[in-house]
């Protein structure tokens, strides 16, 4: 008895397709083309500003929680908790919780990203699967730190940073969760994060 | 079924609807524009896209192979579906394994191709579709009318008083904002009690045997991070070869669906969690039919951003009913016939060959050329109504003898002036509906040339 498998693949071996090339994404000709920023920094702040989410470029992690204490969603947050060292004075602590449900009544995450994107205002954020990815989405509020330098013009140059090796999970997030499903009114905060805000910070900062 | 045209008439009975309809389209077509127009590449990734899709489909048995390897190896499980029932089956015996009776769905038209979500409720499982717009028409009973914008054809005031008898909404609310926010404590709570997260697929790559979801809610992030089953289900053509291939396809997707510069989740994933199970039903279900016919393959190269329906000046005043596809719109007239040409051979009828679709199609399917190619199909298979068909032999047979198309157009044009308007205008007439004709010419082309040229 032949399987779905081997009846879908034989359908498809036995007609004749003619043979087309792929085309080399990484030839000159084409990345001479792609869109490259003079100030990187600045468009993906204009961009995620754009798309709803904030950007404060930030000398170094007591610059990121002094701009926190001025958030009124900071201000406002019952349940803090933060995977970079020594930021946001965190009243959660993360690597207790085994269960991501546990995360539910979470009112504000403060969490790394890798990079940043100019041209859409993304952030790269990668999970190796543990409770802790679901705060990304589970979370009323999200802030993202990422390294100043690590601000890229494209996403060719996003994905010549990319390998999928190590994680499981990876997404590219622009700006805080939105839908425009009744009317093309758009609202934000549908399912996920209600703000984003993304700091770019200059000096190396630990991650917990 | 009911043909494209009778839906469309009913549709356009409310003017003041099929307008705001129309507008709210174009609204999105033109954010379209401005995005694409950010992009001085535009046109080059449209055609590396293009490219891309076309080498996919001509290595589709190989890369299929390479994918299931590969997912394989980072500990998902892989199941081929020769058609919907085949489909169906999988999803409930993995649910039905896992003694799950309470699914989130984020937006998946393969799902609503299958009919997914009827076949489990009638097994006993309750399956939420978390998409706002597709849980609006969920709550109506109803299947999405747009492929990208479920809900785009319903009225806040509508939604207003489903969300009040069904999420107990104050009465009258039309807010969109305190819509939408009932509607996220309403399905925080389905996402919490979830047992299983089944998601569609946007994007799988051969090379790692990953797959990409995008949605602007988090709906299948939220519905895939909270427990422990994630089923994704695809069609064989959401295939790419390479990773890199998304930096073409991501920029093209979300400015050519809403005008975004990126949807706000891309989320790519690459195997289960730890304790977590994963699994992706790749479905045929006529794709590998398609991509035999050397006509219509390249309509495989659809990553279903809907710009193609946004522009459509005959979706725009028809709306999504009125294909009866679960496709709509240019493409879904391509897909739809190949699926079914009978039940379906309207579909290419309801387009006027302007090329707007194929103009903004961001991976260059040649649309309006194979919505031509499906209605010569169409008749071919004996398909068009005797209407079409008897007023199409008489056309022909008058075009091919000259001295009857002198006659008949003389004729035309001294008669046609002198008609009472209920001989012109009435339920015969399919081209005087809504519009005047126009003004017959007093002498035809050929007696011009002969007064202004010929003599001189």
């Amino acid at each position: 008895m032949t399987t779905s498998k081997d009846d879908i693949l034989n359908k498809l071996r036995n007609q004749s397709v003619p043979q087309r090339e792929l085309p080399d994404l990484q030839s000159p000709e084409l990345t001479k083309e792609w869109i490259v920023y003079p100030d990187p920094t600045a468009q993906f702040a204009e961009v995620l500003s754009g798309v709803g989410g904030e950007c404060y470029p930030v000398k170094d992690i007591h610059e990121v929680n002094q701009k926190l204490s001025e958030l009124s969603a900071f201000k406002e947050a019952n349940k803090v908790c933060s995977q970079i060292s020594d930021c946001g004075s965190p009243n959660v602590s993360i690597p207790e919780i085994t269960d991501p449900h546990d995360f539910e009544d979470i009112d504000f995450a403060i969490l790394p990203g890798e990079f940043a994107v100019a041209e859409n205002g993304a952030v790269w954020i990668t999970n190796d699967g543990g409770p802790a990815r679901v705060l990304y989405f589970l979370a009323q509020h999200v802030t993202l730190l990422v390294p100043a330098s690590a601000v890229v013009s494209n996403m060719p140059q996003a994905y010549e940073r990319l390998a999928f090796a190590e994680n499981s999970f990876g997404t590219f997030m622009s700006g805080p969760s939105k839908t425009a499903d009744i009317e093309q009114s758009l609202v934000i905060g549908a399912h996920g994060a209600r703000s984003l805000t993304v700091f770019l910070v200059e000096e190396t900062f630990q991650t917990t | 079924m009911p043909s494209h045209p009778k839906l469309a008439a009913e549709f356009i009975q409310n003017k003041e609807r099929a307008h705001w309809h129309d507008q709210s389209l174009w609204f999105v077509r033109s954010k379209r524009d401005k995005a694409a127009h950010q992009l001085p590449e535009w046109e080059l990734l449209r055609e590396q896209a293009s490219q891309i899709k076309q080498y996919t489909v001509s290595q589709l048995p190989h890369l299929l192979e390479e994918f299931e390897r590969n997912a394989t190896a980072r500990g998902v499980h892989v199941h081929w579906a020769k058609d919907a029932t085949e489909h169906n089956e999988i999803v409930h015996g993995i649910l039905k394994q896992h003694q799950v009776t309470r699914v989130v769905k984020s937006k998946s038209m393969l799902t609503e191709e299958c009919h997914l979500n009827p076949y489990l409720e009638r097994h006993g499982i309750e399956i939420i579709d978390t998409d706002l717009g597709e849980r609006i028409v969920q709550l109506q009973n109803k299947p999405p009318s747009h492929i990208v914008m479920p809900a785009i054809h319903i009225k806040k005031e509508e939604i207003g008083e489903l969300f009040h008898e069904k999420l107990g909404t104050e009465k009258g609310a039309t807010d969109p904002q305190y819509l939408t926010e009932a509607a996220r404590q309403h399905l925080r709570q389905k996402f919490i009690q979830a047992e299983a997260g089944i998601t569609g697929v946007n994007f799988a790559i051969a090379e790692t045997g990953g797959f990409v979801v995008c949605t602007n809610e988090g709906n299948a992030d939220l519905g895939t991070s909270l427990n422990k089953l994630h089923i994704a289900c695809m069609g064989i053509e959401k295939l790419i070869p390479r990773a890199g291939d998304l930096s073409v396809f991501l920029r093209l997707l979300a400015r050519s669906a809403t005008g975004q510069p990126i949807t706000t989740y891309s989320s790519h994933f690459h195997g289960p969690a730890p304790g977590a199970e994963m699994h992706i039903v790749l479905l045929d279900n006529g794709r590998s039919e398609i991509s035999g016919s050397d006509e219509f393959r390249r309509s495989l190269n659809c990553i279903r951003c809907a710009a193609c329906m946004n522009t459509c000046p005959v979706y725009r005043r028809s709306g999504g009913y009125s294909y009866s596809n679960t496709v709509p719109g240019p493409i879904g007239s391509i897909l739809g016939p190949a699926r079914d040409p009978k039940a379906n051979s309207t579909l290419p009828f309801a387009c006027s060959l302007c090329g707007s679709c194929t103009d903004v199609c961001p991976v260059k399917i040649d649309l309006h050329h194979q919505l031509l190619t499906w209605r010569k199909e169409i008749r071919v298979k004996g398909f068009l109504p005797f209407s079409k068909r008897i007023s199409m032999k008489m056309m022909s047979w008058m075009m091919q003898a000259p001295r009857l198309y002198r006659l008949t157009g003389k004729m035309a044009r001294w008669i046609v002036p002198r008609l009472p308007r209920f001989l012109l205008y009435n339920r015969m007439n399919d081209w005087g509906k809504q519009r005047e004709l126009p003004e017959f010419p007093k002498q035809s082309f050929r007696e011009w040339m002969k007064q202004n040229h010929d003599n001189k």
